[in-house]
């Protein structure tokens, strides 16, 4: 107790901005704004083309360079994010995954080369391959090949980087597909065990360590608008942790079972419509991984206001970095011990969570574990018919969402007066900036070390040893990720993860005014099959390298249900392909999903290519975060119609899909 | 005669133009009554393409889940590396309330998209009896009519394997380590026994290995009930493990899928007729019911008048739509 006879004040959590755009030096200027905003620590978002292992000059790297994210190619791009601030004060979070093990051995050499010894180097790679299989979509290899990297981070920062949390196990996007928070839970604690279960496969930490391993582990969560449940998952997690530790692995040092976690709040709430309410939602869900003291998060990220519009600008980044610091320095939130021990309504609930994710812990294990749930498609199966319910429930207005399906009415709006500035747009020439940057690099670079260095990865990779030493020369040496990854895709192959649509039950209304639209579809759709000779077909294509797949496999179930046949061919097609499976399939209509922003590149690519194999009077829609004034370009492209998530209700997208087919076979 | 616009297109699908292919494939699949003279002339065109008389049909068949759709990827990037041309026909369950499908093979697939060698086109049930889809048959002549070796892919176990007998020159079952219900079908003789028997997903060497040792037993089991299958007097049901994901077991299927058709050489002509007989049949009574086979004489007699009119130059589609006829005419003008 201090002296006036209030509690010492609680250290604040760790506040960080999800930032990183264009360039590693324009980034650098944003982090270095942000530090002097009181954030007190980094979280770096990589773009597309690095989360994939890409190069900006890669095919497939068209039109997302920068966009997302930061592009880091080699050690100069890390050096520049990094210019002028001190690794060994820094805490930095990096939202990387199947290439973890390459941004963290830039990092350690970047940090080498400032002199920094890497074992005080503190922060988080992200590393949970299995939500990006599930969800997330930025895998690359196999699951075999993937579960080496992250037991090989794992067992070399240990020693080496000890400081280091080397995997962030994400319930997070699990929550963002559509998991309900038995689900959240239960797949995450299945991915923990999972990796701890490989780490100790390895044999190579020694039994009576094993608990250090343990302690490293920590969590990225979830926290969405149901924020009382919300507060009792994280209050359950706890509890779930505690004992997955000591039963399973034995770990005795209760500092080592402690379930530490970072938070980044609900995105997938946050609407188009009335966006201003965003902020409220984002502070509610903050106060549900704050409040209560014995469940609260180590890290904060908040998102902004206006994520479903578009990129947020600085401002709007600082608006939620400041609602952080309010609830931490300006109430007295931090000044008591935990506010619910006692309470029988947050204590009863945290038990129903318990069990039920335990439940499901077990049922997942049972069938083999999370990467086995992965490859057969049960979890994925899981996650589509939990969001498919959500969403119905929305249209159907048994969920209510304020300003999207009850109380729309609004004044005029002065934050979206003129909404084409009220995000950030990217400069255009970012790409192409950086494609002849990397040019120099490769040009300027000693191309017998490179060699060297990748030589002895390809004999790493084919062998049991560690991957980190290896590569670690490697970003001394100068090699680009695009080589890094290219190299290891030739030995390991890629992997393409099951959707979780062909399968995916949907229980639809069976009566109301919801069942009677779904069967006035079906009726009209039937009646222009009966016309048309063939049943609708619909391609739902996803350009680009973004794997945010939910929209696509939403449109993708409703459709089947409303009874068109529907090709959906998962995340990471590329637009010649999309081409070829329009002409083989014979489809009647051509619906693409991009949430990148790298639509403007890659939608009239489509269609172009499209005119080109002759497929040109083939109608097509788009769907992703399309500002209007870009929404109004492709149509001007020629494309149909602009979806954008102000289009929730899915039945009236049906409605236009029809009547697409309809005037597109009574013009033949 | 078909007319000269058909008998054009048909010259573009066996030179395998993609545009042309799929445009015919679009045609097969119409069921508008006007559109089956064209269907008809169509099939009738690319009846003596020369590619169907070399080619192979080749059926792959197995419960859900056994990784069908990465073994035909795997089978067809394989063949393709050898120079042979891949058609392949990949069928996947309709719903039942609302006739519509999601068709989530190409998912699993990665190809080249300027592969001018490989085409491959989905095609939902629509409730079809027996899992194969209205127009997989013919969708299978036009294809074969272009590449070498045509696949068609279909999810199904127990009865349903009974239809892609009648398009396949070989049937392959796809199982993977552990499916206790297709040991039972066999030995139960519920099912017919296949041409080869693949256990995917062989990743572990031990499970795969009882995997295959149980299947022997069932084989035997199977035969020793007197069970229908190995009509190709001199075959015996090879097992092969393969594991599509590493790509292993692919090379040695197709040896044993190129010993399968060579042993067919003689008989093939004879194993596609019977398809055909039973695919005329097939689409008289979906048209006509039990009423209309009576009418014409019985099942029996049906099938030995099919087969002599195919002999004779007939296609499934003109010999239903000369039955047709004539069940008409038998029902008086009334009617």
């Amino acid at each position: 107790m201090a002296q006036d006879g209030k509690r010492e004040r609680d250290r604040p959590w760790i506040m960080r901005t999800y930032s990183g755009h264009s360039t590693a030096a324009a980034s650098n200027e944003l982090y270095r704004t942000n530090l002097a905003k009181g954030q007190t620590g980094l979280s770096v978002a990589f773009d597309l083309p690095t989360q994939t292992g890409y190069d900006a000059d890669d095919p497939l790297a068209r039109g997302e360079v920068g966009k997302v994210g930061v592009p880091i190619s080699h050690i100069g791009d890390m050096r520049a994010l990094f210019d002028a601030i001190p690794l060994d004060q820094m805490n930095t979070s990096m939202t990387i995954n199947a290439p973890a093990v390459w941004l963290l051995s830039l990092y350690i050499a970047t940090a080498e080369d400032q002199g920094v010894d890497p074992r005080v180097l503190r922060g988080t790679t992200q590393n949970d391959i299995i939500k990006e299989y599930l969800s997330r979509g930025t895998h690359i290899f196999p699951p075999a090949a993937s579960m080496r990297l992250i037991t090989d981070l794992i067992t070399y920062t240990v020693d080496e980087v000890p400081k280091w949390n080397p995997i962030n196990i994400c319930s997070y996007h699990l929550q963002e597909a559509g998991a309900t928070p038995t689900q959240e839970l239960a797949y995450a604690l299945a991915t923990a065990i999972g990796v701890l279960d490989a780490v100790k496969a390895t044999g190579r930490i020694p039994e009576a360590e094993f608990g250090k391993v343990v302690g490293r582990i920590s969590f990225f969560v979830n926290a969405g608008i149901r924020f009382v449940e919300e507060l009792c998952k994280m209050r359950a997690f706890v509890q779930l942790w505690d004992r997955v530790t000591r039963e399973r692995y034995g770990v005795t040092d209760p500092k080592q079972r402690r379930f530490r976690y970072g938070v980044q709040v609900n995105s997938l709430g946050l609407t188009e419509q009335q966006p201003e309410n965003n902020v409220i939602r984002i502070v509610l869900e903050m106060l549900a991984v704050t409040l209560s003291k014995d469940a609260r998060a180590r890290a904060v990220q908040l998102p902004a206001w206006n994520e479903a519009l578009g990129l947020p600008r600085p401002w709007d980044q600082q608006w939620s970095l400041r609602t952080q610091q309010i609830l931490a320095y300006e109430t007295d939130l931090l000044e008591y011990a935990d506010l619910f021990n006692g309470s029988e309504v947050v204590e009863a609930h945290t038990q129903d969570l318990v069990e039920s994710a335990w439940a499901e812990v077990q049922e997942v294990l049972k069938r083999g574990g999370a990467v086995e749930g992965v490859e057969s498609g049960y979890i994925k199966q899981k996650l589509v018919e939990s969001n498919a319910a959500r969403l119905r429930a929305i249209e159907a207005g048994e969920q209510i969402v304020v300003g999207v399906n009850k109380f729309v009415e609004s004044a005029p709006s002065p934050l979206t007066e003129n909404l084409d500035e009220a995000i950030l747009t990217v400069d255009p020439e970012v790409d192409a900036n950086q494609r002849a940057a990397l040019a120099r690099w490769k040009q300027e670079r000693d191309n017998d070390a490179v060699e060297k260095a990748l030589a002895e990865l390809q004999r790493v990779a084919t062998s049991n040893e560690n991957m980190m030493p290896a590569s670690i020369a490697a970003a001394h040496a100068g090699v680009t990720t695009g080589e890094w990854a290219n190299l290891l895709r030739d030995v390991w192959g890629e992997y393409r993860a099951p959707t979780g649509v062909a399968g995916a039950t949907v229980k639809s209304a069976a009566t109301g005014a919801s069942a009677e639209t779904v069967e006035r579809l079906r009726h009209r759709l039937h009646a222009l099959e009966a016309r048309m000779g063939r049943r609708p077909k619909l391609l739902v294509g996803k350009p680009g390298l973004d794997g945010h797949s939910n929209g696509a496999e939403q449109i993708a179930i409703k459709a089947r249900d409303v009874g068109f046949d529907v090709v959906y061919e998962g995340i990471r097609v590329s637009p010649e392909q999309i081409v070829a499976s329009a002409l083989e399939e014979g489809v009647h209509l051509i619906g693409l999903s991009i949430l990148s922003g790298s639509h403007l590149a890659l939608v009239p690519d489509v269609v172009q290519r499209l005119r080109d194999a002759g497929l040109g009077d083939v109608p097509v829609v788009a769907g992703g975060i399309i500002p209007e004034a870009d929404a109004e370009k492709l149509r001007q492209a020629g494309i149909a119609a602009v979806y954008t998530p102000k289009d929730f209700e899915l039945d009236n997208i049906m409605s236009d899909l029809i009547d697409l087919v309809d005037r597109q076979h009574a013009a033949e | 005669m078909p007319p000269s616009d058909i008998k054009d297109d048909a010259q573009q699908v066996m030179s395998a133009n993609k545009t042309a292919i799929s445009r015919a494939l679009n045609l097969v699949e119409d069921r508008r009554a006007e559109s089956h003279a064209r269907v008809a002339d169509l099939l009738a065109a690319l009846k003596d393409a020369p590619r169907a008389a070399t080619g192979h049909r080749v059926g792959l068949t197995g419960p859900p889940g056994v990784g069908k759709s990465t073994l035909t990827s795997a089978l067809a990037r394989s063949l393709r590396r050898r120079g042979r041309t891949v058609g392949v026909v990949a069928i996947d369950p309709s719903s039942v309330r609302s006739g519509g499908s999601l068709l989530g093979d190409r998912a699993r697939m990665s190809f080249d998209p300027t592969d001018n060698g490989l085409f491959v086109r989905s095609l939902a049930t629509a409730g079809e009896v027996g899992g194969l889809a209205y127009a997989a048959n013919s969708s299978v002549r036009v294809l074969g009519a272009a590449y070498d070796t045509v696949i068609v892919e279909t999810t199904g176990v127990g009865q349903s394997e009974i239809d892609i007998v009648h398009v396949a020159d070989t049937v392959v079952l796809v199982i993977q380590p552990g499916s206790g219900d297709v040991l039972q079908f066999l030995k139960a003789g519920i099912m017919e026994i296949p041409d080869v028997l693949v256990v995917n997903k062989a990743d572990q060497d031990e499970l795969a290995r009882r995997a295959v040792a149980d299947l022997h037993g069932a084989l035997r089991t199977a035969h020793a009930a007197g069970a229908a299958g190995g009509e190709d007097s001199g075959w015996e049901t090879p097992i092969v493990a393969t594991s599509a994901t590493k790509g292993t077991g692919i090379d040695e299927l197709i040896d044993v899928l190129d010993a399968h058709r060579q042993l067919l050489e003689a008989t093939l002509c004879a194993r596609r007729r019977r398809g055909e007989v039973q695919w005329a049949l097939d689409l008289f009574r979906r048209k006509h019911g039990e009423h209309g086979v009576s009418t014409l004489g019985g099942v029996p007699t049906l099938r030995a008048r099919a087969k002599r009119d195919l002999d004779g130059g007939e296609t499934p589609l003109s010999l239903c739509e000369q039955m047709s006829r004539e069940y008409v005419a038998a029902l008086g003008p009334t009617a």
